[in-house]
């Protein structure tokens, strides 16, 4: 642990409002804080705690209007901000004080090379330009591990991979060396595998400068191995903080407790009862060597080469199982949910569904398979018709199979429906933009169960929800489990949380299952390599450096 | 069973959809007169032919090329007359029927057909959504006004062939801008969560891409309207638009050039006329995507600030 | 890259081949063009004989392959009314249309640029709402009455500017100036929209977090992709600016090909339709692909397409 020497950053009581012809909306309240160097700060919070707006106000990137900077004061080096000369600032940026952002490839310049916006750091603050600034630049990115640094040089943002980006970013960012860095969720859009590497890179960086850095994210475990204290926020204020270990083992504030209780977390005997536990049954679902092959060219003449982004994937489905397909990007679980429900044709293969092949039916045939197979997409917003009431979302799948329910009971079913998955009947009127995120995954399941399904697919449907909502959904699919005898198929990138709801578990990687098993043994003795990289890139807590044990594990 | 806790939260209670437009309106002063013109214009258009339109033929032999400004023969004649006599106002008012109505049977042609060949286009994959789309290219790719005058020439032109020719033109706009919007609503989410529930292609092309599709339609057709209004206008100028004795603003326009030198006026009201409606079209529409755009909303607010 | 070009190129052949039998099937439609060529009161043998001489007598499907086939031996027609090659007066006059529309598209151009990233970086100003409200009016306008208000106003009253014709550097002013007038009014909107949307866009936030100066950010990061779409919408232009060439070459007498084309349809002169169609739509075409190569240059995700 660091000594507390002087804070290089201080922030003492910044309020920062939000203007309309309302209310203003209080987005900050009186939130104060403070690094110092060699320390890392991790102000974690879930979506609109209000986090990333404390630190844009220190770089001023708080346009005003609509902003309003109520009050605060925001002392860098024992100078207050506020008496600075705007050139002052302009100058503290990207010297001083930088930042890393969260979608690297929205926050670089399409068309400029990443040499030239590099370079541009240099040449901002007079420090080296033409020949020597590019030199310093393929230092950089060298330093930031980038392969053959002198030839990228010259490349442009979208011939790099998001991993390789925000690697930009960060050479950007430390070209000066300054004393504070400023991540904002630098690695929430990235694959496990990827996001352990630059967590790593932070962490070697700021052993090396020995700079401050204050990292916002809304990921416990990432918070847990990169921080050395901690700030909890919540609707703007601070909730909780105090020494990372501390708050982390013996949460004092109820959000706190409730974040880390939504972790997966506890051995197998007390949380497996999120699992089925039952037998397997019937056989459901058989898949057979489903290949999905997609022939690329280059331009009129080039020549063509194949991607097997399915590649000879067979599992079986019994009734009443669910079964986890966990992968990262590019490994064709998405693929294979799409190609199993026919949304994408496969190149080769069977699926048989209670005897019969889903890729041999017709219209017929597969509109029949439609009420039985089942699908609940990723994005709770983007999978339903914003210009539909709910009523109206709900009831679609008994619309379309006329012979479910005649039209005089559609209503009733769905407010069934509703009230099944937790919702009210007075919410079948409104529409899908007036609900938080977790509610409107619940429509969306509720729709899902319109037709009675056997079989439900479910495409990283907790992905992008909250850390605590994600548990709420897991259980509400539990339970739908218990009442309705349902199967599931789902599909994530997150190992951990199926860990208390798969029976089983397919890994697959590049189109490939490298991996399948029961859960237990699955967690308990992994097979193949691939398996455990991704169980180990899980993040550590840091104050337990040397151990394997992962945080949830340490939470009580 | 395990209780289930749930996040209800109370969705918000927004206050009327038309106090909020009328307050950003009232905020944009621009707009606003805009706005109240267009107004009294559609009003002029749709009432003022019944109740003024005798002066606009009436001849007088007092009134021949009167300037305009003075009240001397009657409120009729305050914008002058022409070399017959005729009151410009009433005349006006006459035009500006013509002038809206040919203007608004083209847009209305053209929304129509361009949104239907759109959404096929965009929707579909077949030999015919790409057959539309060289149709569409080929049109488009043409000054408008010399295939209009090439159609209007060897068709003759009347009023019916006049907003054919008009509509043609502008389909392409409103089919290009449909497929694209089809092309990335065909994308979404939604859509894909329609055909796995069993739905059709037109039920979904017509129940879930359709309706989206619409405001972006209306969008165009407004800002569209103007360059109809343009459009028609040069073609009536040019002597192949509206024939006499009926006539826009643009025959006025060109009848009025002869006589330049000495009764400037005759020419010079319609063209006026044009240039503020197309004027005020236009910032509506400016207005309009300002106020549809949720980063830059906050300008036509007034912002309420928490006290220090 | 190539790839992209090609297929584009391609589009534009289908497309001037399209319109040129989409013109010779209208100036067939109305029956007998003889009765657009020849005086109402010429007699029936008049009209035999000139239908003979110019095969109107025979099938329409023999008249269009005697089309496509003088089309491939570039044989255009000729004019009716000049005697000589169609084709020859087409490409006369397209000069004098050329000169007038790269002055105006270059002019709009770089005025707009200029006036619309100065009214970006300072919106909501009195500069910005001044600039807007002139630019909103000069794409509202009618052309052809700007042009009679302006000889109304600089030839008749003040007898500063000729009204009409070609010759001096006077000659130039007034049609330059009203057919750059909408180009103009419509590209101050463009770049100032797409400014406004690129300075808040997440690039710029990052510029700014690395300290740069607000002028570098406007020009280097801002404008520079403000370009796009203004190439784009240059693009458009370029086609509704022979619009405007036949307006504004009637009005102030310049002999350009706008001018030839609506004269040749007063006088039936279709030989001498068909050439200016022709040439347009080539200029267009030629155009189009220029654009889609700067396009290609100015954005390098359609340089260096990942595979």
């Amino acid at each position: 642990m660091t000594g507390i020497a002087n804070p290089i950053l201080e922030v003492r009581g910044l309020t920062v409002d939000f203007l309309s012809d309302r209310d203003p909306f209080r987005a900050v309240d009186s939130v104060g804080f403070h690094v110092s160097r060699g320390e890392t700060l991790c102000i974690l919070g879930e979506s609109g705690s209000g986090k990333s707006v404390s630190t844009s106000a220190i770089m001023g990137l708080i346009d005003t209007p609509p902003g309003d900077i109520v009050a605060g004061r925001m002392i860098f080096d024992g100078r207050d901000l506020a008496t600075m000369t705007q050139e002052e600032r302009r100058d503290l940026n990207g010297r001083k004080i930088s930042m890393i952002f969260q979608d690297p490839l929205a926050h670089l310049n399409p068309v400029h090379t990443i040499g030239r916006q590099i370079a541009e750091v240099f040449e901002a603050h007079g420090v080296a330009k033409g020949a020597e600034a590019k030199r310093r630049v393929v230092d950089l990115l060298r330093r930031v591990g980038i392969p053959d640094p002198e030839h990228r040089v010259g490349q442009y943002p979208h011939q790099f991979s998001g991993g390789q980006r925000q690697r930009v970013m960060i050479a950007m960012a430390i070209a000066l060396q300054p004393a504070v860095i400023i991540a904002d969720e630098p690695t929430t859009a990235l694959d496990v595998s990827v996001q352990a590497q630059i967590l790593e890179l932070l962490r070697d960086l700021q052993a090396e400068y020995g700079m401050a850095l204050v990292m916002i994210t809304h990921d416990l475990e990432v918070a847990a191995s990169m921080a050395d204290r901690v700030m909890v926020m919540k609707g703007g204020r601070i909730v909780e903080e105090g020494y990372a270990r501390d708050v982390f083992t013996r949460p004092q504030h109820d959000y706190t407790r409730k974040l880390l209780s939504a972790l997966p977390h506890g051995s197998d005997a007390d949380k497996g009862h999120r699992r089925s536990g039952k037998s397997a049954g019937e056989l459901l679902l058989t898949v057979e060597n489903v290949v999905k092959r997609y022939t690329l060219s280059s331009g009129l003449f080039g020549k063509k080469h194949h991607v097997n982004a399915v590649n000879n994937v067979s599992f079986e489905v019994a009734k009443g199982e669910t079964v986890g397909i966990v992968g990262e990007s590019g490994s064709g679980k998405s693929s294979i949910a799409r190609i199993l429900l026919r949304l994408n044709e496969p190149t080769s293969g069977r699926a048989i569904y209670r005897g019969e092949d889903i890729f041999r039916m017709n219209e017929r045939e597969l509109l029949k398979l439609r009420r039985k197979v089942q699908m609940v997409f990723q994005d709770p917003y983007g999978s339903m018709n914003p210009r539909m009431d709910v009523r109206s979302i709900v009831s679609e799948p008994l619309r379309i199979h006329r012979d479910i329910l005649p039209k005089s009971q559609w209503n009733d079913r769905v407010v069934e429906l509703l009230e099944l998955v937790g919702l009210k009947a007075e919410h079948a009127n409104r529409h899908i933009h007036q609900f938080s995120g977790g509610q409107r995954q619940r429509i969306a399941i509720a729709r899902a169960l319109a037709s009675d399904p056997e079989l439900i697919v479910c495409d990283e449907a907790v992905s992008a929800l909250d850390v605590s909502i994600q548990a709420q959904v897991i259980d509400l699919l539990a339970d739908l489990r218990t009442r309705l005898g349902l199967s599931y198929i789902f599909i994530t990138h997150d190992l951990p949380i199926v860990r208390h709801f798969a029976d089983r578990i397919i890994v697959m990687k590049q189109g490939e299952i490298v991996e399948q098993g029961t859960t237990q043994a699955l967690f308990a003795s992994p097979q193949h390599s691939y398996t455990r990289s991704l169980l180990n890139a899980t993040p550590h807590p840091k104050w337990e450096s040397g151990t394997v044990a992962s945080l949830s594990a340490r939470v009580s | 069973m395990t209780a289930i806790p749930t996040d209800l939260k109370a969705p918000r209670r927004e206050p009327g959809k038309a106090r909020v437009l009328l307050g950003y309106l009232v905020h944009d002063k621009l707009a606003l007169l805009s706005a109240i013109y267009l107004l009294i214009l559609l009003a002029a258009a749709i009432f003022g032919p019944m109740l003024i339109g005798d002066m606009s033929t009436k001849l007088g032999l007092r009134q021949r090329n009167l300037a305009p400004f003075t009240l001397d023969q009657g409120w009729a004649y305050v914008l002058g007359a022409d070399t017959l006599g005729r009151s410009i106002l009433a005349r006006l008012v006459v035009g500006a029927q013509n002038t809206l109505g040919i203007a608004a049977a083209a847009v209305v042609t053209s929304m129509f057909i361009g949104g239907t060949l759109g959404l096929i286009a965009g929707y579909s994959n077949r030999w015919y959504s790409h057959v539309i789309l060289r149709l569409a290219d080929v049109v488009m790719s043409f000054p408008s006004l010399l295939l209009a005058l090439i159609v209007l020439y060897t068709l003759g032109p009347s009023i019916p062939n006049l907003i054919v020719v008009l509509a043609i033109t502008r389909v392409p706009i409103y089919l290009r801008t449909t497929r694209a919007e089809v092309l990335e609503l065909r994308e979404r989410m939604f859509v894909s969560a329609a055909k796995a529930m069993g739905a059709g292609s037109l039920r979904i092309v017509l129940r879930h891409i359709a309706p989206l599709v619409m405001p972006t339609l209306i969008t165009i057709a407004a800002i569209d309207f103007a360059s109809v209004i343009l459009a028609e206008s040069a073609l009536s100028f040019l002597g192949l638009g509206i024939q006499p004795p009926q006539f826009t603003w643009g025959a006025m326009v060109a009848t009025g050039r002869g006589y330049l030198a000495n009764a400037w006026w005759v020419a010079f009201w319609p063209g006026l006329a044009i240039l503020l409606t197309t004027l005020s079209l236009n910032l509506l529409s400016s207005w309009a995507r300002t106020v549809a755009d949720p980063q830059q909303r906050w300008r036509l607010q007034t912002l309420r600030r928490a006290p220090r | 890259m190539f790839g992209y070009l090609g297929k584009r190129s391609l589009h534009s052949v289908i497309s001037v081949l399209g319109l040129l039998v989409l013109v010779f099937f209208l100036t067939r439609l109305t029956g007998d063009p003889s009765y657009l060529f020849l005086p109402l009161d010429a007699t029936p043998q008049a009209r035999e004989a000139f239908s003979k001489l110019h095969g109107f007598d025979q099938p329409i499907y023999i008249q269009f392959f005697n089309y496509l086939g003088d089309l491939l031996h570039l044989d255009f027609g000729e004019s009716l009314r000049q005697n000589r090659s169609a084709m020859a007066v087409a490409l006369e006059a397209f000069p004098q249309t050329l000169k007038l529309a790269v002055v105006a598209i270059t002019l709009a151009c770089t005025l707009a640029l200029v006036v619309g990233s100065l009214a970006a970086s300072r919106p909501g100003s009195l500069f910005d709402r001044f600039a807007s409200l002139v630019s909103l009016a000069g794409a509202s306008a009618p052309d052809f009455w700007v042009a009679i208000v302006g000889i109304l106003v600089f030839a008749v009253s003040l007898g500063i500017l000729p009204t009409s014709g070609t010759g001096t550097a006077a000659h130039w002013i007034m049609p330059i100036a009203v057919l750059m007038l909408r180009p103009f009014g419509l590209l101050v909107q463009v770049v100032r929209g797409t400014m406004i949307g690129a300075l808040a866009s997440p690039y710029v936030k990052t510029a700014r977090a690395k300290g740069v100066r607000r002028q570098q950010i406007i020009f280097s990061h801002a404008l520079r992709n403000s370009l796009l779409p203004v190439v784009t919408v240059a693009g458009d232009l370029a086609t509704s600016l022979v619009n405007g060439a036949v307006v504004v070459e009637s009005i102030f007498g310049w002999p350009g090909i706008g001018k030839l084309m609506i004269d040749a349809i007063i006088q039936r002169d279709f030989a001498v339709v068909q050439s200016t169609v022709l040439v347009t739509a080539s200029a267009i075409f030629i155009l189009n692909i220029a654009i889609d190569l700067l396009y290609a240059i100015l954005d390098p995700r359609i340089r260096y397409q990942t595979t």
